[in-house]
């Protein structure tokens, strides 16, 4: 099934999500989990901020000069024996995949996980033309059973709980004891680890995504911790690296330098399980491996973000520390967000890529409390993106009437501080006066939207201003 | 493709709003291509070759890796042995032909074969190029002395690691690679880093060692 995305629909996405009991549970570990093993594995490497300047500066370098290294990447993938095949759109990458299965003679494709992939729509494509593709990674698989789109960029099932994944288990999993104990994490495991051993060994064309193409050496880098993607790789005749334009670092050493963050900031581990560089197809006198190496570069919108305000957000290595940090994806989950990317990068990255027209609500899904920016590992500046989309978004005349009016009377006030500081007077009294002994308001005109689900705490009475005039009367040093 | 590459280039270029770089340009591209030049180690990794040891088994632990030093080859067979009977495992095992000269006459016990491994092996045993202190990693590279399907395809793997081989950081790990790689020509098809047993937290968040990769990976630490 083809997933279109729903992320205009974002505040309707997040009303169902917030009735959703199932899926707060779901959040509320996400909230306790990976968040507190970040803190507890960047207490542990002093040296975490210094490389965060460091990574940035990495990718600005490779961005900057994206057009020799790639040229300097596509000649050493070819001296290592593999082939390089540029795509411009999903739509290109997606038949250059088609025609390396077909080639293949591929009926089984086995795929670790990648969000390019679904980015450019791959799954479907090649569900449409008669290809068995297996996901390899448990949450993809699981997800995948029960045709969903990922919620999470590094936990896609995260929205699933163990009771509905023995369900779907059971349900696809044909020729086993339908009374076999699913209670557990362990016997899901298993179960999946048996089934998909089968697809492994079986499969014509393994497809991967990357962490990092490397320009030195041609390599390509995945990072994974369940070993899918190194049965997925090796064990097909043909390996496909699905990975877009920005993957790329100039040496090892800067891949190594970037990895230090990666695993730190996205699962909270100092190291994922197996950090594997591949390099070609198999030499001639190799017992194993795949037999031809393919890298499918995907521009699909990046190089339109180059050189313009967008070009930071190339530097996301998908961690999804945002994510993991951000008080609005904690209380609304990924499926809200309506496409691929969700959580503050997915608000940055998804108007980059499908326009601000198919995703204008997204830049608003945010309280601008700056934790993404805090754990971002590359320095992204995603508010001050949000806020440029948020801007777009008025100019080009989106948004409710009601809130353009709100916005339009705050500009002419914010903008004339004497009208400003008399309306305010008005108001604050007011607000009290309304709010009474309860000291918060749960209706406000124009604010419904605030209202709905909370009460506003009431002001003193008394403005900023004339506060600031009282306590300086006293004098300094009280 | 290539209309689609000479786009992309060229809409790359104009996105920066130059033209393709010059041998000026290109020149500190080169020298930071063939300087390897060092970003931030950690400064954890500042030991001595006993403190790196010391390092790499606790970190390696810490991962839900096993480890184990012996005091020399001759004395990992019957080391194998005894893990495999402490982990209740049948005594029959794939062997990297890399470890050929392995005398499995000192634990008369162990079926050894040599070559790739492939279902349903139960358990395999690799050499590594080096192990990294810093996180406790194993850095393993393909080739036909050491095929890749031991790494994975086994529920059980075992790695014989000589202490000399244990280094610092990441980096110190890759430039013994590199010397390697000089010396044979080319790089490895597939060069791993390894850190403890496969693992997933996709049910629940809830951790889960042995999922697609090895249930168990046991180090064997030779001493000399």
């Amino acid at each position: 099934m083809k997933h279109h995305p729903t992320s205009a629909k974002f505040p309707s996405n997040a009303r169902t999500a917030l009735a959703d009991p199932v899926l707060q549970g779901a959040l509320r570990n996400l909230k306790k989990g990976f968040p507190v093993k970040r803190a507890e594995v960047v207490a542990d490497l002093p040296e975490f901020e210094a490389l965060r300047d460091v990574a940035r500066d990495i990718k600005d370098h490779t961005l900057n000069h994206l057009d020799a290294y790639l040229e300097i990447y596509e000649a050493n993938v070819v001296r290592s024996g593999g082939q390089v095949h540029w795509a411009r759109t999903a739509e290109e990458a997606c038949e250059t995949v088609m025609t390396i299965c077909r080639d293949a003679g591929a009926r089984i494709v086995t795929k670790g996980k990648s969000m390019v992939a679904e980015e450019i729509g791959l799954n479907a494509y090649l569900d449409t033309r008669g290809i068995e593709r297996v996901e390899t990674d448990l949450g993809e698989y699981i997800i995948q059973l029960r045709d969903e789109p990922p919620s999470h960029i590094i936990v896609p099932a995260v929205h699933v709980t163990k009771e509905q994944i023995g369900e779907t288990f059971r349900a696809a999993h044909n020729g086993l004891d339908p009374n076999r104990d699913l209670s557990e994490a362990r016997e899901i495991t298993d179960e999946a680890r048996d089934r998909l051993r089968q697809k492994f060994f079986a499969a014509e064309v393994g497809i991967t995504g990357a962490n990092f193409l490397v320009a030195e050496n041609g390599s390509s880098i995945i990072v994974t911790n369940e070993g899918n993607g190194d049965l997925t790789q090796t064990l097909a005749k043909v390996h496909i690296v699905v990975a877009s334009l920005e993957k790329l670092v100039p040496t090892m050493e800067d891949a190594m330098a970037v990895l230090r963050l990666l695993a730190r900031s996205s699962t909270g581990q100092e190291f994922s399980v197996y950090t594997t560089v591949s390099n070609g197809p198999r030499r001639p006198a190799d017992l194993d491996g795949p037999e031809s190496y393919h890298v499918v570069l995907v521009d699909n919108g990046r190089t339109a973000m180059l050189g313009t305000e967008n070009q930071d957000m190339l530097r996301c290595i998908r961690c999804a520390a945002c994510m993991n940090h951000c008080p609005v994806y904690s209380a609304v989950g990924g499926h809200a967000y309506g496409w691929v990317y969700p959580g503050p990068m997915g608000a940055v990255l998804t108007p980059s890529l499908i326009g601000i027209e198919n995703s204008g609500h997204l830049p608003h899904a945010s309280t601008f409390c700056g934790q993404c920016e805090q754990v971002c590992p590359m320095k992204i500046p995603l508010t001050k993106m949000m806020r440029h989309y948020r801007n777009q978004a008025y100019a080009s005349g989106h948004g409710s009437k009601i809130s353009r009016i709100a916005l339009g009377m705050w500009s002419y006030l914010a903008t004339h501080p004497g009208l400003y500081r008399r309306v305010m007077k008005i108001v604050a009294r007011g607000l009290r006066w309304f709010a009474g002994r309860r000291g918060s308001l749960s209706r406000v005109p124009l604010a419904g939207g605030w209202t709905e689900m909370r009460d506003l705490p009431a002001p003193e009475g008394e403005t900023f201003m004339e506060r600031y005039r009282r306590e300086r009367g006293r004098g300094p040093g009280q | 493709m290539s209309a689609a590459r000479e786009q992309i280039l060229s809409g790359i270029r104009k996105a920066l709003g130059r033209g393709p770089l010059d041998e000026t340009g290109l020149a500190p591209i080169r020298q930071r291509l063939q300087g390897h030049s060092r970003h931030i180690i950690p400064a954890r990794v500042n030991l001595d070759a006993e403190g790196l040891v010391e390092l790499f088994i606790s970190k390696a632990r810490g991962v839900s890796a096993t480890v184990e030093a012996v005091a020399d080859m001759a004395a990992v067979p019957q080391a194998v042995a005894r893990y495999l009977t402490q982990e209740n495992l049948p005594a029959r095992l794939v062997q990297a032909p890399g470890l050929a000269d392995m005398d499995w006459s000192l634990a008369p016990t162990i079926a050894a074969r040599s070559g790739l491994a492939e279902e349903p092996d139960e358990v395999g045993l690799t050499p590594a190029v080096a192990g990294v202190a810093e996180t406790g990693t194993l850095l393993l590279t393909s080739g036909p002395e050491t095929p890749t399907t031991l790494n994975f395809v086994p529920p059980t793997h075992i790695v014989v690691l000589r202490r000399d081989q244990i280094v610092g950081a990441y980096e110190d790990a890759w430039d013994r690679l590199r010397v390697n790689t000089l010396l044979a020509g080319r790089q490895p098809r597939a060069a791993n880093f390894i850190t403890g047993p496969s693992r997933t937290g996709d049910i629940e968040q809830k951790i889960q060692i042995g999922v697609h990769g090895p249930l168990r990976l046991h180090i064997v630490i030779v001493e000399c």
